[in-house]
């Protein structure tokens, strides 16, 4: 198991947001979380990473509880991969410098052998000729694919994606979701939540419903996309599709 | 118009205090250096102290911006002037003036980190911190750098406004710009030097609004 959630529960004051989700993840396996807003896809992919602290519960990550205490929150951080909705470049660094910042920083590599490693994760989402491009200069598909970039040269054992085309225009989807299925095919074991159900029903092993804080329903994407157990599932598939 | 000249461009006296506004313009020089040195630099040690969130320490620092903002700089170097030797601590013209007004720069510039570093999205924060950087190599390498960007204008802005204020120091008797015209002025009994001192500000901070207006044009943020 890459991912074993057990138990987890996130409370926000008053407000449970998680109530009890267990999810395993196996090797090489993409989990596709659906579900509607509000349903707690989100802070269950940010308590992965403790980017939201879990009320209760545990979350192991290659075996390693990351809830103990005494652990090193940043050296499991860098064993997971995320992306965010709004990307989250560094505005003050080019695609390369946003690439390779962490692997300077924290695996403490060398200039030129970070810029190779960075080189060539840009190289997999496409845009080695964009290396010295700036945010700004990129177009918003551009940007998350150096985003996935930034987590992909870290080698990642597992990668998380919060909703990465729901900032995107239509036209920029395609990309960001070429490069997702192609790291698919290279064996990257990834967490999706997103509403891109094309992708989901081509590329995922299995799909989650979450509602209100629960995981109400998983199984393959054609049993839950055809045949869901519940009439709930399939209201909401129904919704999507206008 | 013959008496104007005579009153307010008076060569002959202009010319014998000039050197002595010249040495009040080295000191100004050097007290304003000090003073934005040393005001910068511990605004950005308390906006980065109050950063950790630790409660206590974070009541202190706003108190003491509070205070600093809210208390009128002739009123601070007075006191640190006359009203601290009856406890026995005593310090040059120069220094109180000196502390007065970094004291001030660094309440006023702690506030304008401190925004900056809160203007930075979240989501910088999170991508940082996502990728295992520490919460310091996070806001060393992330959020200080864009934090700083925003910060330019404003804190340039202040920075000028308070190093005007070394001006103050003549009440207490440090050799600056206005000291040293003040004094020729008293000597002479004719306001010529009092006209050279004005242009001597003005060489000096003309200059210096010139550099805010290319920095506040030269970082305008853009994403």
């Amino acid at each position: 198991m890459i991912l074993d959630v057990a138990g987890l529960h996130k409370s926000f004051g008053d407000l449970e947001v998680l109530k009890g989700i267990d999810l395993k993840v196996a090797e090489r396996e993409l989990v596709f979380v659906i579900g509607p807003s509000g349903s707690g896809k989100s802070t269950l992919l940010r308590c992965c990473n403790r980017l939201e602290e879990p009320t209760s519960g545990s979350i192991r990550v290659e075996g390693i509880d990351i809830m103990a205490p005494g652990v090193d929150i940043n050296a499991v951080r860098r064993r997971i991969g995320m992306v965010f909705q709004s990307f989250n470049l560094y505005p003050h660094l080019n695609a390369l410098g946003n690439v390779t910042l962490a692997l300077r920083k924290v695996l403490k590599q060398g200039k030129s052998e970070a810029d190779d490693i960075g080189m060539r994760a840009l190289a997999r989402v496409g845009l080695s000729e964009k290396a010295k491009a700036y945010p700004n200069e990129l177009s918003g598909g551009q940007q998350q694919r150096v985003a996935i970039a930034r987590a992909l040269a870290l080698e990642p054992s597992i990668m998380l994606f919060d909703e990465p085309t729901s900032a995107l225009d239509p036209e920029l989807v395609g990309g960001v979701l070429a490069v997702m299925r192609q790291m698919r095919e290279s064996g990257m074991t990834m967490v999706v939540v997103s509403h891109e159900m094309r992708f989901a029903r081509g590329a995922a092993d299995r799909v989650v419903f979450m509602d209100h804080g629960r995981i109400l329903e998983e199984g393959p994407p054609e049993k839950i996309f055809n045949e869901p157990e519940h009439a709930r599932i399939k209201e909401f598939i129904a919704s999507l599709n206008g | 118009m013959g008496k104007f000249t005579q009153t307010f461009l008076n060569w002959e006296v202009m010319a014998q205090y000039a050197p002595k506004i010249a040495e009040g313009f080295v000191v100004t020089v050097q007290l304003a250096l000090l003073v934005v040195i040393a005001g910068v630099a511990s605004g950005l040690v308390l906006a980065l102290v109050r950063s950790f969130r630790v409660k206590a320490l974070n009541l202190l620092i706003v108190a003491f911006v509070d205070v600093l903002r809210a208390v009128p700089p002739l009123v601070l170097i007075i006191i640190l002037y006359f009203a601290l030797p009856t406890v026995g601590v005593r310090m040059s013209g120069f220094v109180a003036t000196w502390l007065a007004l970094s004291a001030i720069l660094a309440a006023f510039a702690e506030e304008i980190f401190w925004a900056g570093i809160l203007a930075v999205p979240r989501g910088q924060w999170e991508a940082a911190r996502s990728t295992g950087l520490s919460f310091v190599q996070a806001m060393s390498q992330v959020i200080l750098p864009q934090a700083v960007r925003i910060t330019i204008p404003p804190l340039t802005n202040r920075t000028i406004a308070i190093t005007k204020g070394t001006a103050l120091g003549a009440t207490v008797a440090v050799g600056e710009i206005l000291y040293q015209a003040q004094t020729g002025y008293s000597f002479s009994y004719n306001p010529s030097p009092l006209t050279l001192g004005a242009i001597a500000y003005l060489i000096l901070f003309i200059p210096v609004v010139w550099f805010g207006r290319w920095v506040e044009t030269r970082f305008a943020w853009k994403r």
